[in-house]
């Protein structure tokens, strides 16, 4: 096998980079992350002609090689070490034709680095409509590089890409201007000192914040010790390299491009007397917002029924085919309800985040976050704190790692803390099923109850967002800059394949994350549940026998008996109106008698079931937390699917699912979706229902306000460098849902 | 008085005569906020912040205090 070709592609924001990047790869791309820190990873293959195949990294935006965040570290870092496998053969630098002079800074940079760069000038189908003519041969000239100029919209110029990189080694890979000119005696300095580095490369290195590996940064500082510049003076250097750049820029545009500005018509500016005005603006946003809440929660419905419909009959099938038994039960009524309470979520995954594509990809999130900049200072968030609190109605985790363009540290810092508050998806199946257990389908004012009742969680967890943050800021003693620099690209209508990708990505990731821990958390608990020590759990069978046996059935399992003697009578009776025939009363009862002991068994078996869950392994830790959450209203089996939805919300139902299933052993026609075993559970002692309505608004309250997912707690850590804040998060957040559980518990029952 | 971005009228045009290297980020000027650029301001946030400006071509935002750094003056 010939070695592959490694691409890298670079580019400001907003240039299409990513248009670029699918329109080579098409589906064969991978996205992962960079080792030890979360930034997105995405690479992908591409088929050049003559068999060659090329690596293709798509590198995070960046708007110059002066880093100012994580993400743009990772492209430095890659085009400084010549060791990294992903070390690029060739650079592709992909611009936008309209903002070319300034995509260009980042390009004449990183030709600096002496690496054989293409230059690609993307969405040439704008061109005539903005009156830009290019003379491309000329430019070419200049800036000492081949340059492909596209449209990925119309899908031209790919192919004459492809030849470009393929040929790569024909590219000069001489720097464009001489940096070192800015201060000619300190750069003199450096070269005397490192004889055999490039200039440029020290400079970076000497600029930026960034670990490098194979440059040893110390043996630099100590070389240059004859002449350290303080900060101030390098930032004023970098400027004075910035202008330059600039300089060079507008000579060799001058000659390259011409722009016709009456041809030129300007949507953006015309777009922007709406979309930013001072009310408009505020009113076209607050529509899209309930148009996407009508999306999520209306128009989902239909596909949402058809899946758990799906899942039902697949559990059903599962019950029937396989042999019967506590494994089957696990399978049965564990796994697959636990599942389904993921895959119904992927209708409202998809809308969500095909609606923050949309916006994003159409350049109108720039303008939301222009829009709502000072309104969110006052409580101490940045404009740009919009994004990660929409998206953390999706997940938090992505809405987290959006925070990275938040300049002001403290503004980020509080952003990251208060978005888990904002009603990821993950609690919408807990929600759902306890609102349908207590919540009435009443109407009041038109409006259904049940869907009043989950905009108010929504509303709640935006309020404690906002509300946290306000006392965040005020408490919090960090002193940071408040930078703000904000790009308002031009609109573009998205493009269909971009959105599509992203869906189906983002979706496939939650799917398979979440599925993961539920399978693994329902087979433990399952375990746990079968499984006990002490001799009540291994004699359950005798003890209870033989309880029965001297004192008869007690209250509850007399009310289980007579259910069942009730519902077989119905059963008959239905039967019989189906063959038209009358059925006498002594008929009935002699069929009743027929069954009564093998009611009496099934009685029985269900008495020993639930007194063996109550002594194994899991019902002897689900005691020892009783106490800690009986004043919330919850019994130990919601306590053990509290605990283990510490670790993902969702979890919750396929828990009590699995504990349901394996503490009845019969298989009543009542019992076949979690929502009617939930229903029907009472408790062992008093034979009361669990699901109360104050159990119910204690539990949909616990899970609007605690800090039940390790993947968010992990990814704070990550963003925050310390697990200070992931702490500080899971204790303030968790305290503030048992307070608000305990007041609303205490007050309603 | 120095005028700054700033003290731009909405609609207004102005040439960026200084900009105070040390206190705006660096990206501001990667974006093209470097003296001799032309800026104009074409919309403002309620209370005039953010300020929406187009600075030799680029389209950006930033807040009022940061706009207080930039010195203009009159297009000649």
């Amino acid at each position: 096998m010939s070695k592959q070709l490694n691409v890298a592609l670079i580019g400001n924001p907003n240039t299409g980079k990513t248009s670029v990047f699918n329109a080579l790869t098409g589906l064969n791309q991978k996205v992962g992350n960079y080792p030890g820190i979360t930034v997105e990873k995405k690479e992908g293959v591409c088929k050049l002609p003559r068999g060659v195949k090329a690596h293709i990294l798509d590198l995070p935006g960046t708007y110059s090689l002066n880093a100012s965040s994580l993400d743009e570290n990772v492209v430095i870092e890659l085009l400084l070490n010549k060791n990294d496998k992903d070390y690029p053969d060739v650079a592709v630098v992909v611009s936008d034709v309209e903002n070319l002079k300034r995509n260009l800074l980042l390009f004449t940079q990183i030709k600096d680095l002496n690496i054989p760069t293409i230059l690609v000038i993307n969405m040439a189908d704008r061109m005539s409509r903005k009156g830009i003519s290019l003379d491309i041969p000329l430019l070419e000239k200049e800036f000492k590089t081949k340059i492909a100029l596209i449209s990925t919209r119309k899908n031209t110029g790919i192919n004459e890409l492809k030849e470009l990189i393929i040929s790569y080694k024909r590219i000069d890979t001489t720097p464009c201007l001489n940096t070192s000119e800015i201060d000619t005696d300190y750069f003199n300095g450096l070269r005397k000192a490192f004889p055999n580095q490039s200039l440029y490369k020290l400079w970076l290195v000497i600029t930026q914040d960034v670990n490098f590996k194979n440059i040893d940064r110390k043996a630099i500082a100590d070389a240059t010790q004859f002449q350290t510049k303080s900060k101030s003076y390098l930032k004023r250097l970098q400027q004075k390299e910035t202008i330059k750049r600039y300089q060079f820029i507008n000579n060799a545009l001058k000659k390259g491009q011409k722009i016709d500005l009456s041809s030129a018509t300007d949507l953006r500016i015309k777009l922007d007397r709406i979309l930013t005005h001072k009310v408009w603006g505020y009113f076209i946003f607050f529509a899209i917002l309930l148009l996407i809440f009508q999306a999520i929660f209306d128009w989902s419905s239909v596909p949402q029924d058809w899946i758990e419909g799906t899942f039902a009959s697949l559990s059903e099938l599962t019950k029937n085919s396989l042999p019967a038994g506590a494994f089957t039960s696990l399978i049965a009524e564990g796994i697959i309800p636990g599942l389904s309470g993921i895959f119904i979520f992927i209708p409202q995954i998809a809308f969500l985040f095909l609606f923050i594509s949309v916006l994003e990809e159409s350049g109108y999130m720039s303008r939301v976050v222009f829009l709502l900049d000072r309104g969110m200072r006052r409580f101490g968030l940045s404009g740009k704190s919009v994004v990660p609190l929409i998206s953390g109605t999706a997940c938090a985790i992505p809405a987290i790692m959006a925070t990275r363009n938040i300049e002001s540290w403290k503004e980020r810092l509080i952003t990251i803390l208060v978005t888990p508050f904002t009603t990821c998806s993950a609690r919408l199946p807990v929600y759902a099923i306890i609102i349908a257990l207590v919540i009435p389908d009443d109407r009041y004012l038109g409006l259904n109850a049940q869907a009043l009742t989950l905009m108010m969680l929504y509303l709640i967890g935006f309020a404690a967002a906002i509300i946290s943050a306000y006392i965040l800021d005020r408490t919090l003693k960090i002193k940071s800059r408040s930078y703000f620099v904000i790009e308002m690209p031009s609109y573009k209508l998205p493009m269909f394949k971009n959105v599509a990708i992203n869906v189906i990505e983002k979706t496939k990731s939650f799917v398979f994350g979440a599925g993961k821990i539920i399978l693994a958390i329902s087979i433990i608990l399952w375990v746990l549940a079968s499984v006990g020590i002490n001799d009540s759990f291994k004699n359950a069978d005798e003890i209870v026998t033989s309880a029965i046996s001297q004192n008869g059935f007690n209250e509850i399992q007399e009310i289980s008996f007579q259910n069942k003697i009730t519902r077989f009578k119905n059963h008959l009776k239905e039967e019989a109106e189906i063959d038209q025939k009358e059925l006498t009363t002594q008929e009935i009862n002699a069929a009743v008698l027929q069954k009564t002991p093998e009611f009496k068994q099934a009685v029985i078996d269900d008495a020993v079931a639930a007194s063996k869950l109550e002594n194994s392994a899991l019902g002897t830790v689900g005691k020892v937390i009783e106490p800690v959450i009986k004043p919330l209203g919850y019994d130990w089996k919601i306590g053990i699917a509290l605990v283990s939805s510490f670790a993902a919300r969702e979890v919750f139902i396929g828990t009590l699912a699995t504990i349901y299933s394996v503490g009845s052993e019969g298989d009543d026609e009542e019992g076949n979706t979690i929502t009617a075993k939930m229903q029907s559970e009472v408790h062992a002692r008093s034979g009361k229902k669990v699901f109360t309505f104050a159990t119910g608004i204690s539990l949909l309250l616990f899970y609007a306000f605690a800090m039940q997912c390790m993947s968010t707690l992990a990814i704070v850590k990550k963003e925050t460098n310390s697990w200070k804040w992931p702490i500080l998060q899971l204790v303030t957040m968790s305290g503030i849902a048992y307070l608000a559980s305990l007041i609303a518990y205490q007050f309603i029952k | 008085m120095k005028r700054t971005v700033a003290n731009l009228e909405r609609g207004e045009r102005a040439i960026i005569k200084n900009v105070e290297s040390d206190l705006v980020p660096l990206k501001l000027l990667e974006m093209g906020c470097l003296p001799g650029n032309e800026v104009q301001l074409l919309q403002v946030a309620p209370f005039n912040d953010p300020m929406y400006l187009d600075i030799n071509g680029c389209h950006l935002a930033i807040r009022k205090e940061t706009a207080a750094f930039i010195e203009i003056e009159e297009i000649a």
